[in-house]
């Protein structure tokens, strides 16, 4: 039971944000990509739009700030996978991030015995092999329990990535690994295309990332898998009992998830060059969970603003710099007290495909009943 | 390349983790006689988790926090009496006593201020409307972390210098294991305080109400027992039981009063509530001696390093192959 989606009884009368999704479904595919297009564009332009309302303080780099923003982003579509999709709360996600920037690590350092001149995207390709089988790993053991216990079991294996890399040797530590390899790319006058201070490669790089992940995620969230996600999401004990191998498909989310995360994992390390044992503690993964619930976990647009919010904010503006973390676990609490479903709440994807469905058919929107079945109205309280 | 995969693990000495017997047997009793100490400080933190669980059925992540609030509560207290940071006091021996009693009662206070606080203005508002559980635990998760991060700001990510009250002498022998005047006052005073609360909850009309609320709230309620008092009493019994620990850590760890202190010591006696049973008073006294008895266990086997470990590796095969527990769940179910 616990199984069920966060959202509270009251999310049935969100006039607003139902009017938009009706207007974007009621778009044709053309005006669709008409208006992506120029998104996506004005997206990949932003490092040259560092003007007044959108800019970092003075003393921090903006195209290194987008850089963190979108590496968040796609952290937290990752994280949103198995959290806002499947409604598996995962507190131990950092530890898939910190396994794809320790593989690159490992195979780009020249501090590390395993170092050779494998080319860079073989990394990628090795970092996001690896965080899946550490999914795989970690997930089948776990996933057979649910809601808050599996939180705190992933929490402590998140610890426990983390206490490896303190205590084996060969991962160096606090010491650590430098001078990561980069990919490879000159610019026309001979200079390296990605270097650690010009965040605007790895920013497009990111950002291409972002791309294709989403274009993943969102096939796969229209797909059986999807909808599998959805019905354990919403009911567990149901989905089972109508046939759907839930303890399968949650292991999927959970790979898919720490691929996404191993592939950020990597990006970090190689911009930075450097790879230790900090910043892959509990407080990481509660920041990167605040971004998928914060924006509205189970929606992809509401998770990237979330993130956002999380990452930019503290770049912007000094005071939620300095506050950053006190803001956003009271943002959590009061968050969950007023809108639980956070800043976009998850749309009910297949009842929406059904309305359209039936828009298509019928020619006429499907009468609504108030008492719809979004509400899951006590069930499986902690009261 | 990957062929060297095998001399890598073996990179600076094969001693980063070990497996030795030896050790284990050599310190046996010794780590018996350590982890009974520490132990009592999981089981009475174990108590607030197991009970709020019995009732609510919610984790209280920010429990770490209640727990952390009162150490700083008992330091202050110390230092409000006059105590230097640094060296170990030299005062009389009813004066200190005194003192420490002082400082429990501060320290229980301060943390059962705290989770009461958290139970009115963070679980109370999502009981109302009925929220579904994960967003209970969310929200935990954000208070635990928000009164870190305000510890951490208001302090600074430093722990506070020790003041020791009492310096560690030994008393005398058990198996050639000497046990110090610290370890002894701590485990009894922390049985006492368990055997009181254990007769509070079985014994008296309140302790009744909290089981009747455990077992079936909304019967409770048409038998009378006013169930927002309930959840507030069983937020104070854990909270006032996690500041007696507080207080009862700092006496054996004096430089543990730091903003992120709670948090391992936490997840440590979740573990011991579910290794006993979730829900179960006694099987949160009973979990927490073990595992403090299992982690030093664990430490002399496999190395000091994955101390810290063992409790998550026994909290994972736990939930996996018994999550009732020891005892079992006498009060509710762990697994929905």
């Amino acid at each position: 039971m616990s199984a069920h989606h966060f959202r509270s009884g009251t999310a049935t009368k969100v006039p607003f944000g139902q009017r938009i999704r009706d207007w974007w479904n009621g778009l044709s595919r053309f005006h669709q990509w008409a208006i992506i297009i120029p998104v996506v564009v004005l997206v990949y332009l932003m490092p040259f739009l560092n003007f007044f309302p959108i800019t970092t303080e003075p003393g921090t780099d903006f195209e290194l700030a987008l850089f963190n923003t979108a590496r968040i982003v796609l952290i937290a579509i990752g994280l949103n996978v198995v959290v806002g999709q499947a409604g598996l709360l995962d507190l131990g996600y950092v530890g898939f991030f910190a396994i794809g920037a320790y593989v690159a690590a490992l195979m780009t350092s020249r501090d590390s015995a395993l170092y050779a001149e494998y080319p860079w995207l073989l990394v990628v390709v090795v970092g996001i092999a690896v965080t899946m089988v550490s999914g795989v790993i970690i997930g089948t053991p776990t996933l057979r329990l649910r809601g808050d216990y599996l939180a705190i079991v992933t929490l402590g294996f998140g610890e426990i990535v983390r206490l490896l890399a303190d205590n084996i040797p060969a991962l160096r530590g606090n010491v650590g690994f430098r001078n990561l390899e980069r990919p490879p790319g000159e610019w026309s006058d001979g200079t390296r295309i990605f270097t650690q201070g010009d965040g605007i490669p790895w920013y497009w790089l990111t950002v291409t990332a972002i791309i294709a992940v989403l274009i993943l995620v969102g096939n796969l969230e229209r797909s059986r898998v999807g909808r599998a996600w959805v019905a354990i999401r919403e009911d567990e004990d149901a989905a089972e009992i109508m046939g759907v191998p839930t303890f399968r498909f949650k292991v999927w989310a959970f790979v898919i998830g720490a691929a996404i995360g191993g592939l950020s994992g990597v990006l970090y390390a190689g911009q930075l060059g450097f790879v230790n044992n900090a910043r892959f503690d509990v407080v990481t993964s509660v920041l990167f969970l605040a971004a998928v619930i914060l924006g509205g976990s189970g929606n992809k647009v509401g998770v990237i603003l979330g993130a956002i919010v999380i990452a930019y904010t503290p770049e912007r503006f000094q005071v939620v710099s300095e506050y950053r973390y006190l803001i956003f676990g009271l943002a959590l609490i009061v968050l969950m007290i007023f809108r639980p479903q956070g800043l976009l709440g998850a749309r009910q994807r297949l009842l929406a495909r059904g309305r359209q469905a039936y828009k298509r058919l019928v020619g006429k929107p499907e009468p609504v009943s108030t008492e719809s079945p979004m509400k899951d109205s006590g069930k499986g309280t902690g009261a | 390349m990957i062929g060297n995969l095998p001399t890598v693990l073996a990179q600076g000495g094969v001693d980063w983790i070990s497996f030795d017997i030896g050790r284990l047997v050599d310190q046996f009793w010794y780590n018996t006689v350590n982890g009974l100490a520490y132990g009592s400080i999981y089981s009475l933190v174990a108590v607030g988790y197991t009970l709020v669980y019995g009732v609510l059925k919610l984790i209280n992540f920010a429990h770490s926090e209640v727990f952390i609030v009162g150490a700083f509560g008992a330091y202050f207290t110390f230092q409000f009496l006059g105590y230097e940071s640094g060296g170990i006091a030299q005062a009389p021996l009813v004066e200190t006593i005194v003192n420490l009693i002082l400082a429990l009662a501060v320290a229980m206070i301060c943390s059962g201020l705290v989770a009461l606080t958290l139970e009115r203005v963070a679980y109370r508002p999502l009981r109302r409307k009925k929220a579904p559980r994960l967003v209970f635990l969310i929200t935990a998760v954000g208070a635990s972390f928000a009164i870190q991060q305000a510890i951490m700001l208001w302090r600074n990510p430093n722990p506070e210098l020790a003041i020791q009250l009492i310096a560690p002498r030994p008393l005398f022998e058990v198996f050639g294991v000497s046990v110090t005047n610290i370890q002894l006052t701590v485990f009894l005073a922390a049985l006492v305080l368990l055997l009181i609360a254990d007769s509070f909850i079985n014994r008296t009309r309140l302790g009744r109400g909290i089981r009747a609320v455990a077992q079936d709230p909304d019967t409770a309620t048409l038998m009378g027992v006013n169930k927002e008092r309930v959840i507030m009493l069983t937020f104070i019994i854990g909270g006032l039981l996690a500041g007696a620990a507080a207080l009862f850590y700092i006496m054996q760890i004096p430089q543990g009063v730091v903003y992120n202190g709670g948090f391992l010591l936490g997840i440590k006696a979740f573990t011991a509530a579910v290794l006993g049973g979730i829900g179960n008073l006694r099987g949160a006294l009973l979990g927490g001696f073990l595992l403090g008895v299992f982690e030093n266990y664990g430490q002399s086997l496999l190395g000091g390093q994955w101390r810290d470990v063992v409790a998550f590796v026994v909290l994972i095969v736990i939930l996996m192959f018994r999550p009732t527990g020891i005892l079992g769940e006498s009060l509710g179910k762990a697994r929905v």
